[in-house]
C-alpha cells in the first residue's frame, strides 16, 4: 500500500487549532476524494482511541482532534497522527456503510425561500433553469456541523460556485434551503446565514426527544424536488416532522 | 425538595453548567455557562462540584422565592442583591429560608451573574446536560412563574466570601495562532495586536462583536473559503472584517476565516465585558499559551483554599449587640447573619 505523497501544497497537513486542537486536512478545496478521506480517517483516529484524545469530528476535508495537552503532548499527538496517516492512501477509502438516500420535496423561490432568483442572476440562469439544475442535482452529506444535525451537501456544479453574502441575512428557518460555493446547506434551526435561501423543504433534521435525534449521517444522499408552494404546504400539514421527505437505503 | 419560584424574571435568564462536550461531529457546540470561572466560584463556595448547574442571569437578576431552606451563592458579574430586602454580599454564600425572597437587581459591572443553589439545579438532562443550548433549540428561558428545584445538598456551610478573579471590565486577552492565522498578513496580524478595540452592541453567548477605528481586518480570499471547524475563543472576521470573538455557544464550523484563538482561560473576560469596554489582543506563542492556561487551571483548583469566612464591617452591624464577640471569631459554620 503506498503512503500518501504530500501533494505540492502539502496536504495532508496538520496544525493547531488554538491551545487543545489540531486539524488534519486533506486538502483546502472541496472534492470526492479528499472528503472520502476525511470520513475514513476519522474513523481511524477513533479506533486507535488514543489517551489524551477528548473528541473528534470532521468538517469537509479535515479532521478535527479535541486532545488535553496536560495528558497528551502537542508533540506527541502530532507524532501520532503522522504514524496514522502514513497507514494507507485515505483518498481511496470507502465510504461509511448504511447510508441513505433522501427525495425531498422543496419549493424554490416564492416568498417562502426569497433569494433563488438572485442566486440564479449570479449563474447567469433563469429561474427556471435554476429550478431544473438544482433539483436535478443528487448531493451527498460532506459533513454535518454549524448546528446540530446540519448538513453541508455537495458537490453541486462550477456555475454554482457563488461567494457567500458580505451581509449576514438575521434569519432562515428551519428546512431552510441555503446555498454558497458549490453547496446547500439545509437548515436544522432557525438561524442566521450569509448563505442565499434559494429554496424551502419541510425535513426537520433534529429532534432531540427522539431516540435518534439526528436524521441525517455524513455520506447520506439527497435529492431536493421541486414542488409548488401549494403541495408543498399540503405536504407539510400531512407530515409535520419531515415535509413528504422519504429515505432509502443505499445498496452497497 | 428546596427551591426557588421565579416571582419576576429578567430579560435573560438561563440554567447553565458545564454544557455537553463530545457532540461536536453531530454539529452541536458545547456551550454551558459563559462564565466558567463563574461556576468554579460558586462551586467553591458552596463546597460542591463545578458540574452542578447554576442560574445565568444576562445583565438582570429576578425575584425568587424560596420554597425551602436553600444554600445559595453568587458569583459572576456583581449585581444589587437583596434577601427580604437585607443586601447580601456579592461573590459569597448565604443561608435562605423557606418563604424568604431573593431579589438581583442589575449589574453592577460585567454582564453575567450566577445564581448557584446548594445541590445544583435539578433542570431536566437533555443530549447530557442541564444547560439552556438555545441556538440548538435545547432549553429555554427561564421566566416568571418557574421552579429552580435544588438537588440533593449535601453540604451545610454558608457565609463565605471569595475575591473574585477580575473580568468585568474588559481588557486584554491573549490569543495564539490557529490554522487559518497564515490567511491573514503578518503586518495586519501585527495591527490586530496593537488595536485597541471595544465591545459593541451585538453580542451573545455565541460571540462578542469588536470595534475598533481605522480599516478592518478581512484576510485574503475572505469570501471563498472552506467552511472549518470552529473552537471557542477562535476571532472570526465577518465579510467587512470585523473581528467577533465566539463563545461557548457558537456553531461548530464557519466559512469565515479566523485570526486566532483566545486562551480559554481569558474567555470569561470576553463574555463579561460590557458593551464599550476596552479590549486589546496580545499575541503569544503556543508554549506560552500552554503555560499560561496550565498555571490557570492549578491556581482555580485553589479556590475552595481562598474562601474566607464573611465578616461584616462593624461600622455597617446595627445589631452589634447581637454578636459574640469576645472570642473575636465568628464560626464559618455559624451564619453571621442570623440575629
Amino acid at each position: 500500500m503506498p503512503a500518501p505523497n504530500p501533494s505540492p501544497e502539502g496536504f495532508p497537513l496538520i496544525r493547531t487549532a488554538g491551545l487543545q486542537g489540531m486539524l488534519v486536512s486533506f486538502a483546502d478545496t472541496l472534492s470526492e476524494p479528499a472528503n472520502r478521506a476525511t470520513l475514513a480517517f476519522r474513523g481511524a483516529v477513533e479506533r486507535a482511541a488514543i489517551a489524551g484524545v477528548l473528541e473528534t469530528s470532521t468538517s469537509l476535508t479535515s479532521v478535527y482532534v479535541r486532545f488535553d495537552p496536560g495528558v497528551l503532548g502537542h508533540d506527541a499527538l502530532r507524532g501520532r497522527l503522522l504514524e496514522l496517516l502514513a497507514t494507507q492512501d485515505w483518498t481511496a477509502a470507502a465510504l461509511p456503510e448504511g447510508r441513505k438516500f433522501w427525495r425531498v420535496p422543496t419549493v424554490y423561490g416564492t416568498d417562502l425561500a426569497p433569494q433563488l432568483g438572485e442566486a440564479a442572476d449570479m449563474a447567469g440562469m433563469s429561474e427556471a433553469q435554476a429550478i431544473e439544475s438544482l433539483s436535478a442535482a443528487r448531493v451527498r452529506v460532506l459533513t454535518i456541523g454549524f448546528a446540530p444535525g446540519q448538513p453541508y451537501l455537495g458537490p453541486l456544479g462550477a456555475e454554482w460556485n457563488l461567494p457567500r453574502q458580505t451581509d449576514l441575512t438575521p434569519t432562515v428557518p428551519v428546512g431552510a434551503l441555503v446555498l454558497a460555493i458549490s453547496q446547500f446547506v439545509l437548515f436544522a434551526t432557525k438561524a442566521p446565514t450569509g448563505w442565499r435561501h434559494v429554496g424551502q423543504t419541510g425535513l426537520k433534521l433534529f429532534q432531540k426527544e427522539a431516540e435518534h435525534p439526528f436524521a441525517l449521517q455524513p455520506g447520506d444522499e439527497l435529492v431536493f424536488e421541486a414542488v409548488s408552494k401549494s403541495d408543498f404546504l399540503k405536504l407539510c400539514e400531512n407530515d409535520p416532522q419531515f415535509g413528504g421527505a422519504t429515505a432509502v437505503e443505499i445498496e452497497a | 425538595m428546596s427551591g426557588f419560584r421565579v416571582l419576576r424574571a429578567g430579560p435573560m435568564l438561563s440554567v447553565q453548567d458545564q454544557g455537553r462536550p463530545g457532540l461536536l461531529g453531530q454539529g452541536v457546540s458545547r456551550g454551558g455557562a459563559a462564565d466558567t470561572r463563574a461556576l468554579a466560584e460558586g462551586a467553591a463556595l458552596l463546597r460542591q462540584s463545578r458540574d452542578l448547574a447554576a442560574l445565568e442571569m444576562a445583565g438582570m437578576g429576578g425575584e425568587f422565592q424560596a420554597t425551602g431552606p436553600l444554600r445559595i451563592a453568587l458569583t459572576g458579574a456583581p449585581m444589587v442583591a437583596t434577601l427580604d430586602g437585607a443586601p447580601l454580599v456579592w461573590n459569597a454564600s448565604h443561608q435562605v429560608e423557606a418563604g424568604q425572597v431573593l431579589s438581583i437587581g442589575a449589574a453592577r459591572r460585567g454582564v453575567y451573574g450566577y445564581l448557584h443553589l446548594g445541590g445544583g439545579i435539578e433542570a431536566p438532562l437533555t443530549l447530557g446536560a442541564r444547560s439552556a443550548h438555545l441556538m440548538a433549540g435545547l432549553g429555554q428561558a427561564v421566566e416568571a412563574g418557574d421552579v429552580l428545584q435544588a438537588g440533593a445538598d449535601k453540604g451545610e456551610e454558608t457565609g463565605l466570601v471569595l475575591d473574585p478573579d477580575a473580568r468585568f471590565e474588559g481588557g486584554e486577552l491573549r490569543i495564539v495562532e490557529s490554522f487559518q492565522s497564515a490567511l491573514f498578513s503578518d503586518e495586519l496580524r501585527e495591527r490586530f495586536g496593537a488595536t485597541a478595540f471595544t465591545r459593541g452592541a451585538r453580542a451573545n453567548r455565541m460571540g462578542i462583536e469588536m470595534l475598533s477605528d481605522g480599516p478592518g481586518f478581512a484576510a485574503d480570499g475572505q469570501l471563498n473559503i472552506l467552511s472549518e471547524v470552529i473552537s471557542s475563543g477562535d476571532v472570526q472576521m465577518t465579510g467587512d472584517g470585523k473581528p467577533f470573538v465566539l463563545l461557548r455557544e457558537c456553531q461548530t464550523t464557519g466559512g469565515y476565516p479566523r485570526i486566532g484563538t483566545v486562551l480559554p482561560c481569558d474567555l470569561p473576560r470576553v463574555a463579561q465585558a460590557p458593551a464599550g469596554a476596552p479590549l486589546r489582543f496580545r499575541w503569544v506563542s503556543l508554549e506560552e499559551g500552554l503555560e499560561i492556561q496550565a498555571r490557570y487551571d492549578t491556581e482555580e483548583k485553589t479556590l475552595q483554599n481562598r474562601c474566607r469566612s464573611l465578616v461584616r464591617d462593624p461600622a455597617d452591624m446595627h445589631d452589634l449587640l447581637s454578636y459574640q464577640l469576645v472570642g473575636g471569631v465568628i464560626s464559618a459554620k455559624a451564619d453571621p447573619f442570623e440575629t
